[in-house]
């Protein structure tokens, strides 16, 4: 009985002693997962990024000066002007939320952080919870092992890093976390059947759907995966407490959130969830009568049902026809449409083409985001074919619709990342399982051990033996609580006897061939990491609004953006409106605090045509559009001088675009010459008059006197011009912002006052004649 | 313009005024023997040095002398310093300490005029006479003329003031120098007796003044100097009695001087930056005590990478660049922060300990309109109490700041109206118990001690709600079948491991033939194998009793049976073996007689190793 406890004592040892090392090394996950999005901050600074996150971080601000019920309420009047903008219905509260609840909790433990330096640091937070819950669903798949590996790999993702550094505080940061953390209550509650963890998925989702547009993903895989099962033959009722709870309280909280509403039952993203959710309930009635019935009843049964079944599926069909036929765009927001149709976002939104993150990718994208995982992760498909299980045909559905997502949209290999590190963990794990217990098994040395072990070893002594895993092949033989530490030593001894039929059993693979891919594996790991540590630091960790540049006289900062928001933001009025390009709405209204007309929130697609009208018209034209959107400053980016190649004058052709397809008078081939883009003598000269020529190269040729654009790399086809309703302010000092003023409109217009249409100029041409009169 | 007009028109009149009251004044038999002014121009801060020689005429002992000034100069008076220089000629002394100054409004005075009182250390006795050196700081009094330049334009300023000292009292002989930046001087009252020498222009001498004489001039210059006022500084001092004293400055800065009007152009402003941007400044240079650390440069919207800093062991310079450069009427905020070791600003003194450290902002010639001076002082300090060389107004707030339960008291102090000549320093005392510094470590350590506890109780304590639900029992039940799963599956692999010695020895009896030593292994074999089936017989019993068992039973059941099966086939090979080698039969015949085990034996071990995997899976 004593060397039974000894035993027990010893497996119970060795089990807590398994967890509190799984745990130290989820700790150091966690931190590596942060630590590694911490470039940013080392290398410039803790400051927001890129454009969303400066509006997230606004309405951070706002949500912790005035509150959750203002924020609900905020109508924002800074942006869009004249139309403005309803901020709490139309965001995506869940980082917003989360952000301003870490600030609260902070600051009621008296531990006061700014709110920007909350902001900054959320993504690599939640980046660490992300890797922690990739850990929980590869566990419930494959165990503990593929978890830790899966888990070290998404802490590390290229992918993943590009959109959670410090600072990039956008809604895919917490987004990431929330999927898989769904993803991993659905399959928790599929291998328990428990209500308990049905419910947290529905919270889990529930939070997915506060934080990002991309809860459609959930929402229609979970349902895929459900069908799958049902097909394969797959239904139980673990099944069904995973899934119907979900679509009924998952649908009614996704209606709390107000940006999503009744489009959670009206919009035809949603629809399969719910087809899914009556098909379900119909197999499992079919199974519960199936139980009751005599199997000859039950024929009769099934007959009657098929045929009623069938009348009733025909109605419905013809319904959701006819439902989706009546909406406007089919039912499908534009976004999802791209994602169905790649080509359809190029044809007939140039608003949602002319976004880069919504262009399909390129390979090389794939090799730069997810690396060697894109060969790993077939080898993790096969692993999850044996055996297939409810969990892994989950994963494999998983990668299988992010692949094909993430080839229709860059940002989407945000989506792919998480899939691919699940997979590859999963193979990794298994392919060093394999060898490691082959190299085990074959090291002669190790049976003479466990020989010799054996021969004197009983039970009592084992308890050292839990303190060095490392030692384990040696001391493992004497006992055979573990699965591995059996086979390891029991093998050695058996040899002799059944070497062919252990074969069979464990694959054993040459010893040489093991260390040479056990080597070559690690190899494989260590490139990951080296070219994970490079992507972080050098590729994805620059601010944006920030640029550096080195020299051969050292580091060159590029602060031209923060430079010209500042000066706004203290040499203009408070109330002063600013045109410029979408792109820098959000910059503008966060960083200069001025009423923009429109911003990065691309909601109404003819204001920013008329934006865009503006900058591809000849000068009287624009001033006389933005004169009528009482715009008093104009802003445009400028990268001639320093050579920046995402200005405005690369960004025109989309501004023609979105502006000709609600103005028809602005057409495109009018900016080409035969069909090609130029700014040079070749330029058409509408495209030489346009606004956005002018003021991008307003007194460039003063600069060097040839007035060389060298990011078009091209001298410029008109340098000498003067500008007559519009006067410069204000350019920085590598010119790659400048800012222009309006004019205020003339007193007196000589001689034209005939011509005038506009009510205003025959106004001034009434009043004119009137001062006339007067003095007599 | 027309303000201006209006101000010269007013000082005729006043001066007639005084010529009104002036009998009143000449009573106090006080004359000024000699009076030097110097006017230095050369910054926006304009400083008046004034050297009075007052002898006093009448009998009576005199101990306040009166300085007056006109309405206009007194509302931007900054800093006003008096100080009695000792002795005569070349041999003077002056003690540093200013004596003190009091605004006093004597009912006969015209409400234009400001009288300042200074009161002397001794009364001034007949016939006596003393130098007073008097310092007088304006701000603001520069006005730009014209209001609003161009880019391209320089800046003009208007200086106006009295070529006769205005004074109560009556002045003997009297100069005044004005020390203008070397530039172009537009024009400037070409009185008799003004002579323009260099960058100098001269006034005087004049001699045998009356009292309240006032003689307008007007001097208007070139001044291309940085015209840097911050409106509003707020400094906040931070102590930790851990070493540090952390400073944080807000800076809410304007180029006061002329407007710019029009555009700005990048373009002109490289190309030609002194001829084109001659009015802007583009760089502060802030001097910071030494070993200074930790400098940041900021403003609200992050980092401002343009800046410099160098020291040496008597001061640290930091050099800084607003984001852009600064025309006239243009405004920026910023914030510098900066530590410094505590030993060289905090002091201990009869069981109170003080901070000594400078009051005003360490940006060369900054005018502050309004300074806020915060001073953080650890938490739990108490009897707090301020000495400053000036009068300030001065009340006290809380700060909450990391980890703090009550805050921290904060004593603010506020002025108005600030020079670098304010640049003095100022003590806060207060009392402050060193051990109080262990609090925060403390409360933290005691925090996570709380939390690790909290996670041990919560891991051990059963904290179901209800102890009788079947779920419970339920639960509790199938721990204790996992338990004597668990149990069962060590005495089967302990079983193995009998078998595998057995089988070694057998191996090592084919090697050595030592009949005797496998005998023995088998006995201590077959005895602990014994014991083992005894253990069993215990938990499979529970297990057999036990409903929650019922799914995994069979298995153990098959599992057990098997291993037994496997044992006895063993134990009949073992047996084989020694009886062939006790009977030197030959191996290749041992090995036949045993083949038939040996297949059984491999068949059996295979399945007792799957069903082990399978139970050491649940």
């Amino acid at each position: 009985m004593a060397a039974s406890d000894a035993q027990n004592g010893v497996s119970s040892v060795r089990h807590a002693f398994g967890n509190v090392l799984a745990f130290f090394i989820l700790l150091l996950i966690g931190v590596l997962a942060f630590s590694i999005r911490l470039f940013s901050v080392i290398k410039y600074e803790s400051v927001i990024h890129e454009f969303d996150p400066y509006f997230n971080y606004r309405v951070t601000q706002f949500l912790t000066k005035n509150g959750i019920y203002d924020f609900w309420n905020w109508f924002d009047d800074r942006t869009w002007y004249p139309l403005g903008r309803v901020i709490g219905g139309t965001v995506y509260p869940g980082l917003t939320l989360t952000a301003g609840t870490l600030w609260w909790i902070l600051n009621s433990l008296n531990i006061p952080l700014s709110v920007e330096t909350v902001c900054v640091f959320t993504a690599p937070i939640f980046s660490a919870f992300a890797s922690w819950a990739t850990y929980l669903l590869t566990k419930e798949v494959k165990g503990t092992g593929a978890g830790l590996t899966a888990a070290i790999l998404l802490a590390m993702v290229p992918s993943y890093i590009s959109r959670s550094v410090a600072g990039s505080y956008d809604n895919e940061a917490v987004a990431i976390f929330a999927l898989i953390f769904t993803f991993y209550l659905y399959i928790k509650t599929l291998n328990t059947g428990s209500l308990f963890y049905a419910t947290l998925n529905s919270i889990a989702y529930f939070y997915m759907v506060c934080s990002w547009g991309g809860y459609t993903f959930i929402i229609n895989l979970i349902p895929m995966h459900a069908l799958l099962c049902i097909v394969t033959g797959r239904y139980s009722s673990r099944l069904y407490i995973a899934y119907a709870p979900l679509v009924v309280l998952g649908t009614l909280l996704a209606s709390l959130v107000p940006v999503v509403g009744f489009n959670a039952v009206m919009t035809s993203e949603h629809f399969a969830s719910f087809l899914v959710f009556i098909i379900i309930h119909v197999v499992a009635l079919v199974y519960y009568i199936k139980g009751i019935l005599s199997p000859k009843m039950f024929k009769v049964a099934v007959a009657l049902v098929v045929s009623v079944g069938l009348a009733v599926c025909f109605a419905m069909v013809a319904v959701l026809i006819a439902l989706v036929a009546s909406s406007p765009t089919k039912g499908w927001s534009g976004r999802s449409l791209s994602l169905l149709d790649p080509t359809y976002a190029s044809k007939y939104i140039p608003i949602i083409a002319s976004v880069s993150e919504h262009q399909p990718p390129t390979w090389p994208s794939y090799f730069m985001d997810i690396n060697v995982l894109a060969f790993l992760v077939p080898a993790g498909i096969i692993a999850c074919f044996s055996p297939l299980s409810d969990a892994s045909s989950f994963v494999v559905l998983y990668i299988v619709t992010s692949v094909y997502f993430s080839g229709v949209m860059v940002r989407l290999m945000l989506v792919l990342a998480p899939a691919a590190c699940i997979l590859s963990g999963i193979a990794l794990s298994q392919a060093f399982d394999v060898f490691t217990r082959s190299i085990k098994f074959q090291l002669p040395h190790l049976s003479d051990h466990s020989q010799v072990d054996a021969g004197e070893g009983s039970s009592e002594n084992v308890v050292p033996n839990d303190s060095v895993k490392a030692d384990k092949t040696e001391d493992t033989s004497k006992e055979r609580t573990s699965k591995k530490s059996k086979k390891k030593e029991k093998e050695p001894v058996e040899k002799p006897l059944s070497k062919s039929q252990i074969k069979k059993r464990l694959s054993v693979l040459p010893l040489e061939t093991s260390v040479v891919a056990i080597i070559l594996l690690v190899l494989l790991g260590a490139f990951y990491v080296v070219h994970s540590v490079w992507a972080a630091a050098e590729a994805y960790s620059a601010p944006s609004i920030v640029l550096t540049s080195h020299s051969h006289d050292g580091l060159h900062v590029f602060d031209d953006f923060r430079e010209a928001y500042a000066w706004l933001s203290h040499n203009t009025e408070v109330d002063d409106k600013v045109a410029s390009w979408w792109d820098y709405g959000y910059q503008t209204t966060a960083m200069a605090n001025r009423t923009v007309i429109v911003d990065n929130n691309t909601w109404n697609n003819t204001h920013i045509a008329t934006v865009g009208t503006a900058m591809s018209s000849p000068e009287k034209a624009a001033w006389e559009i933005f004169h009528s959107l009482d715009v008093k400053y104009v802003l445009v980016v400028f990268g001639g001088l320093v050579g920046y190649p995402s200005d405005d004058i690369n960004k025109f052709l989309w501004m023609v675009r979105i502006g000709g397809g609600v103005f028809p008078h602005i057409k495109e081939p009018d900016y080409l010459r035969d069909g090609q883009y130029r700014i040079d003598s070749m330029a058409t000269p509408t495209m030489l008059n346009c606004l956005m020529y002018k003021l991008s190269y307003y007194r460039f040729v003063e600069t060097d006197g040839k007035a060389f654009d060298r990011v078009r790399r091209t001298e410029i086809g008109k340098k000498h011009f003067k500008l007559t309703h519009f006067e410069e302010v204000f350019t920085t000092h590598h010119w790659m912002v400048r800012i222009y003023k309006l004019k205020p409109p003339k007193n007196r217009i000589r001689g034209k006052t005939k011509k005038s249409k506009s009510k205003t100029s025959s106004k001034t041409a009434s009043k004119r004649k009137g001062l006339k009169r007067n003095p007599f | 313009m027309k303000r201006d007009m209006m101000r010269s028109n007013l000082f005729p009149l006043l001066f007639a005024f005084a010529f009104l009251f002036s009998p009143v004044f000449s009573a106090s038999d006080l004359i000024l023997a000699k009076v030097d002014r110097r006017i230095d121009l050369t910054s926006q801060i304009v400083r008046i040095a004034t050297s009075l020689k007052v002898e006093n005429t009448g009998s009576d002992v005199v101990s306040e002398i009166l300085l007056s000034f006109p309405e206009n100069h007194a509302k931007h008076l900054a800093y006003l310093k008096a100080i009695v220089s000792e002795g005569k000629g070349k041999a003077k002394t002056s003690s540093g300490v200013g004596l003190p100054v009091k605004a006093v409004q004597p009912n006969d005075v015209p409400p234009a005029l400001t009288i300042y009182s200074v009161s002397l250390p001794k009364g001034l006795g007949k016939e006596h006479s003393l130098t007073l050196d008097v310092l007088a700081v304006f701000t603001h009094i520069l006005q730009p003329f014209p209001e609003k330049i161009n880019q391209g334009d320089v800046q003009l300023l208007l200086f106006q003031e009295s070529a006769h000292y205005l004074s109560p009292y009556a002045v003997k002989a009297q100069s005044l120098t004005l020390k203008l930046p070397d530039a172009r001087i537009e024009s400037y009252s070409k009185l008799e007796n003004a002579k323009l020498q260099g960058s100098e222009l001269k006034y005087g001498p004049y001699e045998n003044i009356p009292p309240f004489s006032y003689l307008p001039i007007v001097i208007h210059y070139e001044n291309n100097l940085p015209f840097a006022v911050a409106k509003e500084l707020v400094r906040e001092i931070e102590i930790s009695h851990w070493g540090n004293v952390q400073i944080t400055e807000h800076y809410d800065i304007i180029h006061a001087g002329a407007q710019s009007k029009g555009e700005f152009s990048r373009l002109d402003y490289q190309t030609r930056p002194y001829l084109r941007g001659a009015s802007a400044f583009r760089r502060l240079v802030a001097k910071l005590p030494p070993r200074a650390h930790s400098v940041y440069y900021r403003d609200e919207i992050g980092n401002i990478s343009t800046s410099s800093l160098w020291g040496d062991s008597k001061k640290t310079e930091l050099e800084i660049e607003p984001r852009y450069p600064m025309f006239g009427g243009w405004k920026t905020t910023f914030t510098i922060g900066y530590g410094l070791p505590l030993q060289d600003f905090l002091f201990g003194l009869d069981g109170k300990r003080f901070l000594n450290i400078s009051f005003g902002a360490p940006i060369y010639e900054l005018v502050i309109d309004t300074l806020f001076v915060k001073v953080v002082l650890p938490e739990g300090s108490k009897d707090i109490s301020v000495s400053a060389p000036f009068p300030v107004k001065e009340w006290q707030e809380t700060k909450i700041s990391h980890l703090d339960i009550v805050g921290r008291p904060v004593v603010v102090l506020e002025k108005n109206n600030v020079v670098p000549e304010h640049n003095e320093h100022f003590q806060v005392y207060y009392k402050f118990n060193s051990l109080s510094m262990l609090r925060e470590p403390f409360m933290l350590i005691s925090g996570f001690f709380f939390l690790f506890i909290a996670c041990i109780v919560y891991s051990h304590a059963d904290i179901s709600i209800s102890k009788s639900s079947a779920s419970y029992l339920a639960k509790l039940q199938w721990d204790e079948v996992q338990a004597t799963t668990q149990l069962i599956h060590g005495i089967i692999s302990r079983c193995l491991t009998a078998h595998d010695k057995l089988e070694a020895s057998l191996h090592d009896l084919s090697r050595t033939g030592d009949v005797q030593a496998c005998k023995a292994t088998r006995k201590s074999v077959d005895s602990s194998l014994k014991e083992l089936s005894k253990e069993l017989k215990q938990p499979l019993t529970f297990l057999q009793s036990c409903p929650q068992a019922a799914q995994i039973l069979p298995k153990v059941e098959e599992l057990v049976t098997k291993e037994r099966e496997l044992q006895e086939k063993l134990v009949v090979k073992h047996t084989t073996v020694v009886d062939g080698y006790e009977k030197k039969s030959s191996g290749r015949e041992i090995e036949n007689r045993i083949a038939s085990y040996q297949q059984k034996i491999t068949a059996l071990r295979r399945e007792v190793d799957d069903l082990m995997d399978f139970i050491d899976e649940i």
